[in-house]
């Protein structure tokens, strides 16, 4: 079993035209840079994307939308991105925007192999048009179904051969639960360890769910909103 | 004189109680974090997964991979943990966390709110605002009571696209705290020097006004 994959070019290689993918971050915290570079370079399109946010103008996904190598994003909050609000407004671009509990959530399910989830999350907005309501205890919650989707492109903090993987920080987030829900999960991260380093209490996301794993390089890690106190 | 911000976050922030689990939003909500009283046991969760968020970091201390719910840089606490997304909303629905305080565009005299859209000219996403209002036990808003063309945002019904509804529990304006019960909007303090009139004229929906009501103590 080889998991091990020398760059972000070798292990996204075979990332097609029109497949779904899953961006691990939050923000731009814990994206998978590399992978992004990769699919930019690659100008690979007709991408759905799921992804809590869209990058900003010039970072993470943004680029991508730049190229308009995006058909489709499946996101909760997309603000301060220019371009990706003139191409949602023109038309250009579709846009599913869903909670982001909803969000995560359903990432969970697909991870746990459970087919959906109900959530009260959205009921009585327009988030719940054209789906099953249901009523549990008194209380209304939305049926939402698990995420499908081809690829999971994920960043972790350490890693080891096997593909286990160790998170930092606020930089979990969506990480961990897309890297369980992808058909074929991507880890890039910024310290591979051989397989016996990492404490196996501490790991975040078994290496199971892990099926291609190399060692990130020039990590930016741009900070979008540098708040200081005095 | 209206409150400004910060004063109306200084308002809010009398509602902690010691030992509660609270989730500020993005703007106002977020100064509430700088006026829990000395002394107070409180826990800030910021839903992209930290509970015992901790002040904005001084300068060459911040860290990219530790951030809030509005990508600001931020610090742990001693006792701080981190969790992943679906833990997060986890722990929001199932009634873990004690308040939640965020913004809105509007609120209707039931209760229901709107902050994510406006048709045609803005449209940010909902984030978790709409997870939290689903789920969250109490709910305070933190708002001003007018738009800038001055029209009221306490209606009737909600013009603009629902964040989630009847969870709206008390509202902290730049002019009032009200209470939102099944009758309407109940004025419970009023901001210092502003009248009972003002508040009357710039509350569209249902005002229920009963007896003198006090000046708020900030």
């Amino acid at each position: 079993m080889n998991k091990i994959f020398k760059n972000a070019k070798e292990a996204t290689a075979d990332i097609k035209e029109g497949v779904t993918i899953m961006f691990g971050g939050f923000g731009l915290c814990g994206i998978p840079e590399n992978c992004i570079a990769s699919l930019v370079e690659m100008k690979v399109s007709n991408l759905t994307c799921i992804s809590n946010n869209a990058g900003v103008d010039d970072f993470g996904i943004g680029l991508m939308l730049h190229q308009k190598q995006v058909k489709k994003m499946i996101s909760s909050y997309v603000g301060e991105n220019a371009e990706f609000e003139r191409q949602l407004l023109s038309g250009e671009l579709e846009v599913e925007l869903i909670p982001q509990g909803t969000l995560a959530t359903r990432c969970m399910a697909a991870g746990y192999g459970l087919p959906a989830i109900y959530t009260p999350a959205g009921v009585g907005t327009e988030v719940a048009n054209g789906k099953e309501i249901r009523s549990f205890n008194g209380k209304d919650y939305l049926l939402e179904m698990a995420f499908d989707a081809d690829f999971a492109l994920v960043k972790a903090w350490k890693g080891d051969t096997l593909g286990n993987l160790i998170f930092k920080g606020t930089a979990r987030n969506f990480n961990p639960l897309m890297a369980m829900a992808g058909k074929i999960t991507i880890a890039e991260v910024e310290e591979l360890l051989p397989a016996g380093e990492l404490d196996p209490n501490e790991i975040h996301t078994p290496g199971i769910y892990v099926n291609r794993i190399f060692k990130g390089e020039n990590y930016e890690k741009r900070i979008e909103n540098l708040t200081l106190s005095k | 004189m209206a409150l400004d911000k910060f004063q109306i976050a200084k308002r809010i922030a009398k509602e902690l109680k010691d030992g509660y689990y609270v989730n500020l939003g993005i703007g106002i909500p977020t100064l509430v974090a700088n006026y829990i009283p000395e002394g107070m046991n409180v826990v800030l969760q910021s839903e992209n997964g930290l509970l015992g968020m901790g002040p904005f970091p001084k300068e060459g201390m911040q860290d990219p991979d530790l951030i809030n719910a509005g990508k600001q840089t931020i610090t742990t606490l001693p006792g701080s943990v981190f969790f992943d997304s679906a833990m997060s909303f986890g722990m929001i629905r199932s009634g873990k966390v004690n308040l939640t305080v965020l913004g809105a565009m509007e609120v209707s005299e039931k209760g229901d709110i709107a902050n994510w859209k406006i048709p045609g000219k803005m449209v940010k996403g909902m984030g978790g605002a709409m997870d939290l209002v689903a789920s969250a036990k109490n709910i305070i808003v933190a708002m001003m009571h007018t738009n800038p063309k001055g029209e009221s945002k306490l209606l009737t019904q909600c013009a603009l696209p629902l964040t989630g509804v009847s969870c709206v529990k008390k509202i902290v304006s730049d002019l009032a705290v009200l209470d939102v019960t099944e009758k309407g909007f109940k004025l419970l303090e009023r901001a210092p020097g502003v009248t009972v009139d003002e508040i009357i004229s710039k509350t569209q929906g249902n005002l229920i006004v009963e007896g003198e009501i006090p000046e708020m103590i900030l």
